[in-house]
């Protein structure tokens, strides 16, 4: 383990800053996810928010997760998200306002609530001087709060990767092979979900009354009611607002 | 100047509310399996802080798998998303009124 590491994972004052500065940033791009308006700015949040949690990983003397946090979440998963982002061409805006009143104040209140019971259920045993990681309060079992034992010993006997690995193929071997039979239906369900339809009406049953929205014939159903200039490009592929479902419903009982 | 493990515990069980109240407030289908993300993320925290107070790799190991099963889920939820707007050209949750069509 390099000097620095070793240093912010001994409770050393090093921590102490680690954790405030990286846990500012997560917190930071954590509201910002909640509040940008924009879906791909928020995506950027996200990977801040995810590489903010592979450093405490790191700092949690979990540095097996640190790196498939960088590798599977940062680099994989929010690359997908990205992608679908661009594919569906929906960077556009994104209205926050609610159309429930109040939303907003019962889900920040739901929020609020949320922390509190969570924090006061979990955190509340492990704030005393004994819960400093690996300390020497901590390891004779004096002073205040539960004690954290910490994984120093456990990661210089044999690593942090070798005794993940070991766990996960002797005691977790059958969750691993469940786990990839998971992955297996879920390629297979995306490959299905993903399948081009060429009428879009297929997906719905014959004699439902509700039809799917098509976007040129939206576009033509929303153009009167709304009065919109742009609705009527025909060069636009998908249409520029945000359309309602009301106009292909209404235009589907029409059809039936 | 050291840090409890319980710190830890508190910023998780505050990334997983912001997460929750995304979920609640934002419109965007995308946006909101972004914040079903952050929750996940902020319970692998929770997972690994805990791990360090047991001396026990046990809860890294489970992180792990609550990584693979978020990588499954994210395929299939994405895979939805895209169906969803080939059928309503917009990822509004609120136009979705039912399941079928």
């Amino acid at each position: 383990m390099t000097p620095v590491l070793a240093q912010a994972t001994e409770g050393g004052a090093a921590e102490l800053w680690t954790f405030i500065i990286v846990g500012a940033v997560a917190l930071g791009s954590a509201l910002g996810l909640i509040l940008m308006r924009n879906a791909v700015h928020a995506a950027l949040m996200l990977v801040l928010n995810f590489l903010a949690i592979a450093v405490l990983y790191a700092v949690l003397q979990a540095q097996f997760l640190a790196v498939i946090q960088v590798i599977v979440y940062a680099g994989a998963i929010v690359v997908l998200f990205l992608f679908v982002l661009m594919l569906l061409g929906v960077s556009r805006e994104d209205s926050l306002t609610a159309r429930v009143p109040g939303q907003k104040t019962m889900a920040s209140i739901v929020g609020v609530l949320l922390f509190v019971s969570l924090a006061a259920a979990t955190a509340g045993p492990f704030l005393g001087d004994a819960s400093v990681c690996g300390s020497e309060a901590a390891l004779e079992g004096t002073g205040d709060g539960e004690p954290c034992l910490g994984l120093a010993a456990v990661n210089a006997a044999e690593g942090n990767l070798r005794g993940v690995g070991f766990l996960l193929f002797t005691d977790y071997v059958w969750a691993f092979e469940v786990t990839s039979v998971l992955l297996v239906i879920a390629a297979i369900g995306a490959i299905v979900l993903g399948r081009r339809r060429e009428d879009p009406a297929e997906l719905v049953e014959p004699g439902s009354t509700v039809l799917p929205a098509r976007p040129g014939e939206d576009d033509a159903a929303a153009a009167p009611g709304d009065g919109a200039p742009d609705a009527g490009a025909p060069d636009a592929g998908r249409p520029d607002g945000r359309p309602d479902a009301e106009p292909s419903r209404a235009e589907g009982e029409e059809r039936t | 100047m050291s840090v409890p493990a319980g710190y830890y515990l508190i910023l998780a069980a505050a990334l997983f509310s912001i997460g929750a109240v995304g979920v609640l407030i934002r419109r965007s289908v995308i946006v909101m399996f972004m914040c079903v993300e952050l929750m996940l993320n902020s319970v692998n925290l929770t997972l690994v802080t805990f791990a360090r107070i047991q001396a026990n790799l046990d809860g890294q190991v489970l992180a792990f798998f609550v990584i693979v099963v978020a990588a499954a889920e994210v395929v299939v939820g994405l895979a939805l998303v895209v169906n969803l707007f080939r059928l309503r050209a917009s990822t509004d949750a609120d136009g979705v009124g039912a399941l079928r069509a």
